[in-house]
Formats: structure tokens, C-alpha cells, sequence
């Protein structure tokens, strides 16, 4: 019975919960910063990346090689190792305009380095779902290359690739806690520390609540889009 | 005097000795043809005989491998030619349509002019129009091509060519895909560009619409032109006895169906 009590006690002291929210609050906004900002950029880096994935001819190989490279080391390096390379990294380079920003702005920058790896092979995959006909077609009515990517291919591609896409948003926006490791105060640090300060874990329920809401509505919508994308495929089989 | 405007002396469209090759496999054998300005040549022959491929070597969708090819005085073969610049005056039609999903039917046929050729959307709009009515589909120049029938696609995706105005015109079983109660919109229109002077190419399985339109006749074999001829000839009296086979067992196949 005591040991229960404790566990209320640790976990639902109300009285805990009303100076958590608002701190963890504070360091939240980082997070939603850090997500905001990275997915803009992970959107125009990645798809920059997969259009020179993609270019055709020999010219192009050692910038294609360049891409793969990048889409494979940030692929395969833990998210944490990438946060440490920047965090501490970065500002051991003594560059100037580079190893003197904030923590937030390194978080930001791990964040953008390692989702654009894999939103690109996402918006790769959409563009090569689409099929060569279409490039058949416009290249035939005298589109350019580019022309065609841009004006045929890559808005189907797009609209094939926002489930898929979003997915990964919503991993990006839980990794912004990650990024706590090099001392970005966002929720989850400031979290611990009230943890250990008041010597209970209200603040990583807050935290955790703070996580969830803001990824149900883009889970939830994720999933509408792909059921509409199956109904009106079905439509179309008939 | 189609020779004379020209420039330089041979006809509209010049194929001469060309070959190609998909790995091992040889899919046009030393094909030699000459289209005049004006006229219309149909490809006829099996599945797989190298129609298609044909087609696509004049657009440069792919590059023959030995031989040379003139359109409109310029020598395709040629490495430094534009290609967008030549495509423009070539306009192709697939089997399939391959009209833009994303786009709607006015956006589909505005596209290349405005893009391709740089001219405003007024302009661009200008030449689409009319050229949606003349196919009957005005009134659907908003619609997105998923909600029109097969025959109003294909007949969409000619005008998206026409819109460029080009010299020749490509057409590669445009009617295969359509229900038949469909092909004979689309037939009709080809019919009428005919008329209008357009020279043109197809490749096609509708042997009456052969007969009717063609000024000549190619059949296909095996990547080789086995028999050429007036439409008469080819239909009628047949020199090779492979275009005879031919000819029976598609005619055979029609009677069928
Ligand atoms: N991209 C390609 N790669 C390899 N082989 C190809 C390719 N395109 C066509 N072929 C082959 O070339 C040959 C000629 O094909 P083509 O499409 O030109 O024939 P076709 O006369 O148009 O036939 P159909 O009446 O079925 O359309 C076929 O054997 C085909 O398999
Ligand atoms: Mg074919």
C-alpha cells in the first residue's frame, strides 16, 4: 500500500503537474521551432537531391555519386552520432558564421541532414512511380528535361509521395527531442531537469502528451489521404 | 512541289539504310523510305515488327544505331541537332493516350505551346480552344482526362500535338486501346488532318482505314519494309507471300470480331 502511494505520488501529484506544464511548455516551443524549420528545409533539400539522383548522362555521374553518398552516410549514421558530429563538431571547427551558433541552430541542422537522406528516397521512389510514358510524352512535344520533370513528373510524383512523406514528418518531430543530447533546451530536457529537481516524473507525462497531440492530427490525416487515394483507385479499376 | 520547298532536293521525311538494335536483338533492318510533303504512309505489319520503334527513331525517342534519317531538311542522325527544337515540329500520339493526370484537358493542350515555345497564356489559350472545339470537347476543357472516355482522350491528346503545329504527325495505333464504338471519332479526325494536307505516319491495325487514307503503304517484317505500294496494290494484289499471310489472317481476325 505504501509503495502504491509512493508511485500516486511520483507520478500524479497534481501539484507537480501545475509548475510542470508550463515549463516544459517553454522548452516544447523549441521543439516546434526545430520541427518547423527543418521540414521546410528537408522538403527543398530533398527534393533538389532526388532530381540529381536522377539526371541522366554521363556529365552527371560524379554529382549523382555525390547524392548517393550523402543519402547513404546520413541513412546509416544513428541520429544520435550525427547530433554529437554537429553539436560538438561544429563549434570545435572554430569557423566563423559555423561554430558559433546556438544549440538550437545545430539541432536544426542534424535534424534537416538526416530526414532529407530519407525523404529523398521517398520523393525518388515518386518519381520513378511515374510512368516513362509520361516523360515519353512531354519530352515529344518538345518540353526539355528539366521541363518535363517539372512540369509532368514531379507534381505527380509529389502527390504520390505525401503519405509516405508525411510518415517521416512525424519521425522528425519526435527526433527533435533527440537532439536534447547536445543541450538544445527543448521538452525533453527541460523535462529532466525538473525531474530531477522535484524528484518526480510529471514532466515526462506532460512532455509525452505534448508529443502525442501534435502527432495524432498529422497521423490521422496521413491515413485519410490514403484511404482516399484507395478509394478513388478503385473507382478507377471499374 | 513538296521537293522544291524543302531545300534541299529529297522529300519531307528521308529514311535511309536505317538499323536498330536492342541489345542483341535487331529490330529495324536497313529501312529506306521517303515520305513527301502532304502524304500519308501507313505501317502495317505483326506485333513486334518494329512499327512502333520506327515511329519513335523519327522523334528521337530512340537513336538508331546505323543509318540516317531527314525530316524537314534536317538531319536527325546529325549529333548536334536540338532535339526539343525538332520535336516541336513532330507531333507523336501513343496507343495510350498518355495525356497529363495532374493537368486539366486546357492545360494539357496549353502546356507545351507555353512552355515549349514561350508564347503567353492568352495566346496559348487562343490556339486551344479551337482546337477543343473542332473535337467537339469544349465544354470539357475543365475536366481532369480520368473523366473522359477513352476515344475523347486520345482525341484530346492529338489536338495537345496539333497545338504545336507541327510538319508531321505521328500516330501509333491510335485507336487499339478504344472500345470500337469509340475508334471512329478518333478516325474521323485523322481522316480530316489527312485532308487538310498533314503529312503523317501511322502505324495501324484498321486495314479499311489504311485503304482509305493512305497514299502508301508499309508492311512491316521482321524489322525489314517487305512490301511497299499504293493502297490498291498492297490490298488487292500483293506481291510477297508474307503480306498475303499477313493480310488474310488480320481480315479473318476483322470478319471474327
Ligand atoms: N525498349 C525496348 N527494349 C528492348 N526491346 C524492345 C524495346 N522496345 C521494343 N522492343 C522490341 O522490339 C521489337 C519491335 O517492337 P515494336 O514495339 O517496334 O513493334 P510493333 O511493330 O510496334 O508491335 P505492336 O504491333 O505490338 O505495337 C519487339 O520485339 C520488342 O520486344
Ligand atoms: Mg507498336
Amino acid at each position: 500500500m505504501h509503495a502504491f502511494r509512493q508511485v500516486i505520488h511520483a507520478f500524479f501529484n497534481p501539484h507537480s503537474y501545475t509548475l510542470a506544464i508550463p515549463d516544459v511548455w517553454a522548452g516544447f516551443q523549441v521543439n516546434l521551432k526545430m520541427m518547423g524549420i527543418a521540414e521546410v528545409l528537408v522538403l527543398v533539400f530533398a527534393l533538389s537531391i532526388a532530381i540529381v539522383r536522377g539526371l541522366p548522362g554521363p556529365a552527371a555521374k560524379p554529382l549523382r555519386a555525390l547524392a548517393i553518398a550523402y543519402t547513404d552516410f546520413f541513412r546509416g549514421t544513428p541520429i544520435i552520432v550525427v547530433s554529437f558530429l554537429i553539436g560538438f563538431g561544429l563549434p570545435g571547427l572554430q569557423l566563423a558564421g559555423i561554430s558559433n551558433q546556438s544549440n538550437m541552430v545545430y539541432g536544426v541542422i542534424t535534424l534537416t541532414l538526416v530526414y532529407t537522406a530519407y525523404v529523398t528516397e521517398v520523393y525518388r521512389a515518386g518519381i520513378e512511380s511515374v510512368h516513362a510514358s509520361q516523360r515519353s510524352a512531354a519530352r515529344s512535344l518538345g518540353l526539355s528535361y528539366f521541363q518535363s520533370m517539372r512540369y509532368v513528373v514531379i507534381p505527380q510524383a509529389v502527390r504520390r509521395v505525401i503519405p509516405p512523406l508525411l510518415n517521416d514528418f512525424i519521425g522528425l518531430q519526435k527526433d527533435t527531442a533527440i537532439v536534447s543530447v547536445i543541450g538544445v533546451s527543448e521538452a525533453a530536457l527541460t523535462a529532466q531537469q525538473f525531474s530531477n529537481r522535484n524528484g518526480d516524473f510529471p514532466s515526462y507525462v506532460v512532455a509525452a502528451v505534448f508529443f502525442v497531440l501534435i502527432t495524432i492530427p498529422l497521423a490521422r490525416f496521413t491515413d485519410h489521404l490514403v484511404q482516399e487515394r484507395e478509394r478513388k483507385e478503385r473507382a478507377q479499376a471499374f | 512541289m513538296s521537293v522544291a520547298a524543302n531545300g534541299n532536293g529529297g522529300a519531307f521525311v528521308q529514311i535511309r539504310d536505317v538499323s536498330k538494335w536492342f541489345g542483341e536483338l535487331q529490330v529495324l533492318d536497313k529501312i529506306t523510305l521517303d515520305v513527301p510533303e502532304h502524304d500519308v504512309v501507313c505501317l502495317i505489319g505483326a506485333s513486334g515488327s518494329g512499327k512502333s520503334t520506327l515511329l519513335r527513331c523519327l522523334n528521337l525517342l530512340e537513336q538508331v544505331n546505323e543509318g540516317e534519317i531527314v525530316v524537314d531538311g534536317v538531319r536527325l542522325t546529325h549529333e548536334k541537332i536540338d532535339v526539343n527544337e525538332l520535336r516541336r515540329k513532330i507531333g507523336i500520339v501513343f496507343q495510350a493516350y498518355n495525356l497529363f493526370p495532374h493537368m486539366t484537358v486546357l492545360q494539357n493542350v496549353m502546356l507545351a505551346p507555353r512552355k515549349a515555345l514561350g508564347i503567353s497564356r492568352d495566346e496559348a489559350e487562343e490556339r486551344a480552344r479551337p482546337l477543343l472545339r473542332r473535337i467537339g470537347l469544349e465544354a470539357k476543357a475543365d475536366e481532369y482526362p480520368d473523366r473522359l472516355s477513352g476515344g475523347q482522350q486520345q482525341r484530346v491528346a492529338i489536338v495537345r500535338a496539333l497545338a504545336m503545329q507541327p510538319k508531321l504527325m505521328l500516330l501509333d495505333e491510335i485507336t487499339s486501346a478504344l472500345d470500337p464504338q469509340l475508334v471512329s471519332d478518333v478516325l474521323d479526325l485523322v481522316r480530316e488532318l489527312a485532308d487538310s494536307g498533314m503529312t503523317m505516319i501511322l502505324a495501324t491495325h484498321e486495314m479499311g482505314f489504311a485503304r482509305e487514307v493512305a497514299d502508301k503503304i508499309c508492311f512491316l517484317d521482321g524489322g525489314c519494309i517487305l512490301e511497299e505500294g499504293p493502297p490498291e496494290q498492297i490490298f488487292r494484289d500483293p506481291r510477297e507471300p508474307r503480306t498475303r499471310q499477313f493480310l488474310a489472317r488480320v481480315l479473318e481476325a476483322e470478319r471474327m470480331s
